[in-house]
């Protein structure tokens, strides 16, 4: 488990480096500088803002000062809110996302699982084919689709919920509800095929065969078991949530990092496009991580081990 | 002789050939014999959600590539004394079809309005540009079809041969590769593209396709690994190996032929992924730019006027959302199809 363990972490790294260095060098290769009306700028004035952000140096030195900065929690100096760190602009902007992203997530996986049991129980009923509906459905709408839909109809039209903006829980709900559609749908999918093979092993035969009641039965034996694989879909879920939140916090305008990464996208902000991307993929590489060692132990069939696979 | 029936002899003259015609063949075959293809084929038929699905995918292709011959409107062609003028189809007199428009509460044509003749009429009508709207969707399905197609089969082309090759060489060449699949697929795909298409800054359709090339292969290259190395200890492939047939060779006559409802499954649920990102990227703003469009670009256009004008993104949004599911259902049909085993 330990050697297992310290060789996961040794590939955790080896994945950001060489992401780090992706990002770098494909950033070095477009144009633009963090000057503003650069025709007015005399060549000293130039120089100066140019050394701020440490781009008078040859590339090869700032490649060094950026991943040894990397290491230091540094990602450098956003091009776009000039004096403004990279990790700053992530850190203060990470709250509304978390939020965002951990409530869809509960919700989406809590309906999804009741979703999907309904679907297994009842398989070849109406109420499978209206849950088999739902979900595919939640596949098919893309999350920006559904966001406009959702601020329109229920936000500007009938004014139930505010249409934008993040002043406090009832902010977080049409948000929320469009981000959660997809791992609902990806949830509820995953939980029906599984329990439908869960439904016809044995055992569930014997826990029948002992007159367990129809509710204990799928509580107890088979919602159980087919809960176990949901662990893996933590790391694709996490990603789709990821990408699902640049649209929807830009559509209700949420101080997130989504809007913030598709803000420095529009406007060429390269240091803080890179430090976003080297934070989400920190981020699903540990959830990736999390997710193998938390299946290892709830799952004992599963074996963890140091050599190749 | 009878009556000691240790001295019977059998001659060779007390057979007699019956008539083959006239007993009951056992050896005949009722059904026609059916091909591997032919089997998945029906099989597929009698799933009514797929073959629907699969007849939705068939027009739709149709309207993409061959709906200009039928209906001859340019899609780029700009008419700004009609802009934003709505659906309206000679003859109908539907709420949403007949031209008219709520405006401040009170029901308006607003073809009159333009100082439209008689004769100009949109069928799903016309965009801020006063651009024909279906023209547009058109134009942009097949715009979204080609990328994703094309995308999708790069994807195949990649993934195949990465995995064919990590799973027949097997030991230290496997590992590394295996090695690359991992890290590559712990970065998130959203940040490959956004990379890839900021890299190759606004050179529309080619960076998409390279950005959606890069990140989808990995699932297919896992796929075919996996089989390949269940495939290549069984006996076929030995005596293909004793027969002194080369790799390559054994790979495309026989390996290939064995993988092809894994690949074919697969690439069944990476067309629209496909899709689905790139209407993603060209909806905020780094995928394809005008003058072409895509459906991801119509969406982005109509949900400005969304308020006062909700059919200009309802009708490509409506596109994309079916072309999504008939896809899906289309793969969830395929899957089944191809291994009847798996019944879900």
């Amino acid at each position: 488990m330990r050697k297992y363990l310290l060789k996961r972490i040794f590939y955790l790294i080896l994945t950001l480096f060489i992401v780090a260095t992706a990002t770098f060098f494909l950033m070095k290769l477009m144009p633009g500088t963090p000057l503003q009306n650069e025709a007015k700028l005399t060549p000293s004035e130039k120089a100066a803002i140019l050394a701020q952000y440490g781009l008078d140096k040859p590339v090869w030195m700032q490649y060094f000062i950026y991943i040894g900065g990397i290491f230091k929690g540094s990602l450098g100096l956003s091009f776009q809110f000039s004096d403004q760190a990279v990790s700053y602009l992530i850190g203060s902007r990470m709250g509304p996302s978390m939020q965002l992203g951990g409530q869809a997530m509960v919700i989406g996986v809590v309906f999804g699982i009741i979703l999907g049991a309904v679907g297994a129980i009842r398989k070849d009923t109406w109420a499978d084919r209206i849950a088999t509906i739902i979900s595919i459905l939640g596949i098919a709408v893309p999350s920006f689709v559904l966001a406009i839909l959702l601020q329109f109809y229920l936000g500007l039209k009938t004014g139930w919920f505010p249409v934008a903006g993040w002043q406090g829980f009832l902010y977080t709900i049409l948000p929320t509800l469009a981000l959660a559609a997809s791992p609902l749908a990806e949830t509820a999918r995953f939980i029906r095929t599984d329990m439908v093979d869960v439904l016809s092993s044995d055992y569930i035969e014997l826990a029948r065969a002992k007159g367990l009641s129809k509710f204990g039965i799928v509580y107890h034996h088979a919602l159980r078991n087919s809960l176990i694989p949901m662990v893996t879909l933590i790391g694709p879920l996490a990603a789709a949530l990821m990408t699902g939140s640049m649209v929807v916090e830009n559509i209700f305008s949420v101080p997130g990092i989504g809007e913030q990464f598709v803000k420095s996208i529009l406007v060429n902000d390269y240091p803080t496009i890179m430090g976003v991307t080297i934070f989400y993929s920190a981020l699903l590489c540990v959830l990736l991580l999390l997710t193998d060692i938390i299946y290892g132990i709830i799952d004992p069939r599963i074996r963890l081990s140091g050599n190749g696979d | 002789m009878a009556d000691n029936p240790k001295e019977y002899q059998i001659q060779p003259g007390d057979f007699a050939p019956l008539d083959k015609q006239a007993g009951p063949d056992n050896e005949h075959i009722a059904a026609p014999s059916l091909t591997f293809g032919q089997d998945v084929w029906r099989r597929l038929k009698s799933n009514k959600t797929a073959f629907t699905s699969f007849i939705i995918l068939v027009l739709l292709f149709l309207m993409a590539f061959g709906g200009r011959a039928i209906y001859h409107q340019n899609p780029n062609e700009q008419a700004p004394r009609y802009a934003n003028l709505p659906p309206k189809i000679p003859g109908v007199n539907l709420p949403g079809f007949n031209g008219h428009i709520k405006q401040s509460g009170q029901d308006v044509d607003a073809y009159a309005q333009a100082g439209a003749g008689k004769d100009v009429h949109y069928i799903l009508g016309t965009d801020y540009l006063g651009r024909d709207l279906l023209a547009r969707i058109m134009y942009g399905t097949r715009i979204s079809l080609e990328i994703a197609l094309i995308a999708t089969l790069i994807d195949l082309g990649i993934g195949v041969t990465f995995g064919i090759i990590s799973g027949w060489k097997g030991g230290r060449v496997d590992l590394f590769m295996q090695r690359i699949i991992e890290i590559l697929s712990s970065v998130p795909s959203l940040v490959v593209m956004v990379l890839m298409a900021t890299a190759f800054q606004k050179t529309g359709m080619a960076s998409i396709i390279a950005a959606l090339a890069l990140i989808n292969w990995t699932t297919m290259a896992r796929l075919t690994r996996a089989q390949t190395l269940q495939l290549k200890n069984q006996d076929f492939i030995l005596a293909a190996r004793t027969l002194g047939e080369s790799a390559p060779k054994i790979a495309w006559k026989h390996l290939l032929p064995n993988l092809s409802s894994v690949i074919i499954i697969q690439t069944m649920f990476t067309i629209p992924n496909a899709i689905f990102f790139e209407a993603f990227l060209s909806y905020i703003g780094i995928g394809i730019s005008s003058p072409q469009a895509s459906l991801g670009t119509l969406i982005n256009d109509g949900q400005k006027n969304f308020q006062f004008l909700p059919y200009q993104m309802w009708y490509p949004a409506i596109v994309l959302i079916i072309l999504m599911l008939a896809f899906n259902l289309l793969g969830d049909g395929m899957r089944d199809a191809f291994d009847p085993k798996s019944k879900r």
